[in-house]
């Protein structure tokens, strides 16, 4: 009887993902060819082509270095105050009620609504930052705070008796149960903060940005430039995620182990 | 020296566990009580670890003792080696001194694992293990050979004999043999229908 271990059954369904990756490539193709006009839709030979034209200018950098700065700016603002936020909620309920209003208002409130109105009291070129650190906040918080109330009861009573102090059960007991938590809000929150802090550039145009080259690209209709740059994003968004997230693994992993 | 518990009332809505309860615990030496399943032995280490609150009663000789427990459940950080869950409680335990102690009750090939990775029995030891070195006056222990073979309960009990020489401890077990292998001093019954001391 033939049998397949688990490592064929993982390389098997990874030669899989690459032939569907290069299947939806080469329909692209086809289909940018069918239609002939890169405005309406651009092959991905043309795309391929025009990263690299950018890729050999210095605004190229400069405009992900502006962006990537103040979007993980704000992400890591975010993720530290709902952090903090979520810790005082779990301790005094008070709290948790206060925020509760703010929260469901910045979750409800359109990326839009809160980009026009922060173009008032903010320069344009830290707009990213505020819009970020919008988005993910309450994300971070709600995910945090449910991490906390998770923690196993008969774990906290444990500690009690044997009079671990705060110190320690936050590093050997809290840290280990609300990490899971934490990391897949990281996950969502990373794709989202990016995704707001990109479309709040584009409405509030700061000069050197990412949002202003996707602005050019509108304006002169060039979608090479449009689509070059949306991979650039979407390339840059992933491998900071997955880097941030195998850092934060081998920290908690350190941390667990001294 | 004998810690005295007087007048001991819980219940827990019907349910009388406690009612005007006496006994006294012989300090320096194993006391061991004895009880069907569900007659309070582990209400009253609750009781005595300050986890529940007596209706009414005195503990006093027993609030400002430090305690160490094995409790019923094991109760181990599941990502923390066995290493790390003992140094939780015991920081100032040398990281050496928790190895050879979780080595003599055979956990030496295992010193590094995440403890969700280890059997039963060997999450039972590193429970005890993390008791006994933890800093305590009382070192109350929920049934803390259950799940173990007979050779290595045998190897456990002599162990943990050996580092409660002389310390208070009170010791929940079903198992009468488990009481004379710890060289026990004193007997404590808990009935269903009201405990009395023995």
């Amino acid at each position: 009887m033939a049998s397949t271990s688990p490592s064929d059954g993982g390389s098997r369904r990874n030669a899989i993902r690459v032939w569907s990756v290069l299947l939806w490539l080469a329909v692209w193709q086809i289909a940018a060819m069918a239609i002939g006009h890169d405005i309406l839709l651009v092959s991905p030979v043309t795309v391929v082509r025009r990263l690299v034209e950018l890729a050999v200018t210095g605004s190229f950098w400069n405009s992900i270095g502006f962006s990537l700065l103040r979007i993980i700016g704000g992400f890591f603002l975010a993720a530290g105050t709902g952090l903090l936020f979520a810790a005082a909620s779990y301790r005094f309920r008070a709290i948790e009620i206060m925020l509760e209003p703010p929260m469901q208002t910045i979750k409800a409130t359109p990326v839009a609504s809160f980009v026009i109105l922060i173009l008032i009291w903010v320069p344009s070129r830290n707009l990213s930052v505020v819009i970020s650190f919008l988005m993910v906040l309450p994300i971070m918080y709600t995910n945090v705070l449910a991490g906390i109330r998770s923690t196993d009861r008969q774990l906290l009573e444990m500690a009690d008796v044997f009079r671990v102090p705060t110190g320690r059960r936050i590093r050997y007991i809290y840290v280990s149960q609300v990490l899971p938590y934490f990391r897949s809000a990281c996950s969502v929150a990373l794709g989202l903060g990016w995704k707001s802090g990109i479309a709040a550039e584009v409405i509030g145009i700061p000069v050197g940005s990412i949002g202003e080259k996707l602005y050019q690209s509108k304006i002169f209709l060039d979608t090479p430039d449009l689509f070059a740059w949306t991979l650039v994003i979407i390339v840059v968004s992933v491998c900071f995620e997955k880097l941030f997230l195998k850092m934060l693994d081998a920290a908690v992993g350190k941390l667990e182990r001294m | 020296m004998e810690l005295n518990i007087r007048g001991l009332k819980k219940r827990y809505g019907d349910v009388t566990v406690f009612d005007h309860f006496d006994c006294s615990l012989l300090g320096c030496a194993v006391n061991v009580v004895f009880g069907p399943s569900g007659a309070g032995k582990t209400t009253l280490l609750r009781l005595v670890m300050g986890l529940a609150r007596p209706d009414a009663g005195d503990l006093s000789s027993l609030s400002d003792l430090k305690v160490g427990a094995v409790f019923q459940e094991d109760r181990l950080c599941d990502n923390l080696s066995p290493v790390s869950n003992v140094k939780l409680v015991a920081p100032s335990v040398s990281r050496e001194a928790i190895q050879r102690a979780l080595s003599s009750v055979g956990l030496g090939s295992c010193l590094d694992k995440p403890a969700r990775e280890l059997s039963g029995g060997m999450r039972r030891r590193v429970a005890l293990i993390r008791a006994l070195l933890s800093d305590y006056d009382l070192l109350l222990l929920d049934e803390p050979f259950k799940g173990l073979d007979e050779t290595t309960k045998e190897t456990v009990i002599t162990y943990t004999r050996g580092m409660t020489a002389g310390r208070t401890v009170l010791l929940v077990t079903h198992d009468r043999q488990e009481a004379l292998a710890m060289d026990a001093r004193r007997i404590i019954t808990v009935k269903t229908e009201g405990p009395e001391t023995g």
